[in-house]
């Protein structure tokens, strides 16, 4: 039957016999890694950065930290690069993922 | 305890017999008396269930969903365009391997507006993952509804059925339906205890989104417990013989053993080519009927085990795919492939059309006389 990881949050997937019957999380949503179908990924460079903010409060998501500096969860960001657009130093670069 | 009834109030009884906990149900045409019985059932206090008065068929499935994942045991039904406003909804169902059993009573597809037997509305659903099984008679709507509702809920399979009556051949006819005793049913089906439901003290996020890391394997799963499903099907309805005395499997082989001519079918069309086959060898002619009973899982093996020596097969059907031909029948052919066995289409009792044991004897004796045809349409008006 379904083997949990460690932190009891998500499904060890080994084999077909670990999956439950149905979609369902084990826990909350907050287990869920929402960023696999990332194509480019947005790197935020510290030298560069002048903690104005603006990318955190624009990110959709919300996938980027409101701290020093910034910092963006790839667990849930989906690239969709409007911190890039958004950024006025252009502290944000994208970068292809390589998966 | 034996009664004289109608199919809808066997399907009705076989709910409440099935002790289910939530009835959700749309009472307007095509619907018929099947939710109208329970209703009232219920509100004299015959049945401790709730019936969800909703505003659409869309919705009585969606209430059913709701109720089934909540752990309660949840009936339905509904007919022809009513199923069809359940569309998105009974993709749902499969997919959450919620084992809901809903009766529809086959009725054709408007227009023209018609509410006369046609299993198009269906066959139409077949992609959608639920278990999919046809009625001879009263006896066996009764009977189905409580098997469903045991093998659905069997761990291996988790999976809804639908469980089909011909409209007015059944859903209006009175027949003698055995409805045994409680004890013996609560024996026979225990109570729905489901492993995961929606629980807040055991709080799970219900029908998330799946990333194509996950999708197809539970594409895979639900496939897999369609294969397992044949043996639960299997065993339980050797189970249900033994409890009850009558013994039921994925089909029905009647006088084929020796049948250089078989006639393959669904619904109460099965019962009008049994006295056809039995008027046949009166004649001397080697004829045997098979009953398909389950459409989905699609009993592929049995099939081809009868027909091994049989010289030529044809499949009625009581529905259409339009641009290509019978759907039973395209079912038929490939489980044969690549046999040789010639194989015959028939397209027969659309919208109603009464289906007679001279129009069967006609079909076996065309297939004696001419070559393989996918398309034959038996009485049609040119």
């Amino acid at each position: 039957m379904t083997k949990k990881s460690k932190d009891g949050q998500t499904i060890e997937f080994k084999g077909i016999d670990d999956l439950p019957p149905m979609p369902v999380s084990l826990g909350s949503m907050r287990a869920n890694k929402t960023a696999s179908w990332r194509s480019i990924r947005p790197v935020i460079l510290e030298e560069k950065c002048k903690r104005c903010m603006l990318c955190w409060k624009f990110c959709p998501e919300p996938a980027i930290s409101a701290t020093d500096p910034p910092v963006v969860d790839y667990d849930y960001c989906k690239g969709c690069g409007i911190c890039i657009v958004e950024c006025p130093f252009d502290a944000i670069v994208s970068e292809p993922e390589g998966r | 305890m034996k009664k004289v009834l109608t199919g809808n109030f066997a399907a009705a009884y076989g709910a409440v017999a099935a002790r289910v906990n939530v009835i959700a149900a749309y009472p307007i045409t095509p619907q018929t008396t099947v939710v109208e019985i329970l209703s009232e059932i219920v509100a004299n206090g015959g049945l401790a269930a709730d019936f969800v008065k909703v505003e659409s068929e869309h919705s009585a499935l969606a209430a059913c969903i709701g109720a089934q994942a909540a752990g309660a045991r949840t009936f339905t039904a509904t007919s022809a365009q009513g199923l069809a406003l359940m569309h998105e909804m009974i993709h749902w169902t499969a997919r959450a391997r919620l084992p809901v059993v809903m009766a529809n009573i086959n009725r054709a597809m408007a227009p023209g507006w018609s509410i006369w037997a046609d299993a198009t509305d269906a066959v139409s659903q077949r992609d959608t993952g639920w278990m999919q099984m046809y009625c001879e008679n009263n006896q066996e709507v009764f009977d189905t509804i409580l098997m469903a509702y045991k093998i659905g809920e069997n761990q291996n399979v988790l999976l809804p059925t639908l469980v089909n009556l011909d409209a007015f051949f059944l859903s209006h006819t009175s027949q003698v339906v055995d409805l045994y005793d409680a004890p013996t049913i609560d024996a026979f089906l225990p109570a729905y205890r489901p492993t995961l439901k929606l629980d807040v003290d055991h709080p799970h996020a219900f029908g998330a989104l799946t990333s194509p890391d996950y999708y197809y394997e539970f594409s895979y799963k639900i496939h897999f417990a369609h294969e397992k499903a044949k043996q639960v099907i299997r065993e339980t309805g050797k189970e249900f013989g033994k409890r009850f005395g009558r013994e039921y499997d994925l089909i029905e082989a009647y006088r084929c053993d020796d049948a250089e001519t078989v006639l393959i079918n669904y619904g109460t069309i099965a019962g009008t080519a049994k006295e056809a086959v039995d008027r046949m060898r009166e004649r001397g002619m080697p004829v045997g009927s098979l009953k398909i009973r389950y459409l989905r899982p699609f009993p592929a093996e049995e099939v081809r085990s009868v027909l091994r020596k049989a010289r030529r097969a044809g499949v009625i059907d009581r529905a259409i795919s339009f641009g290509h031909e019978g759907p039973f029948f395209s079912e038929v052919k490939a489980a044969m492939y690549p046999s040789e066995v010639p194989l015959y289409g028939f397209i027969a009792g659309l919208g109603g059309r009464d289906v007679s044991t001279r129009d069967i004897e006609s079909m076996a004796e065309h297939m004696q006389k001419n070559n393989p045809d996918n398309r034959i349409w038996v009485g049609v008006k040119l």
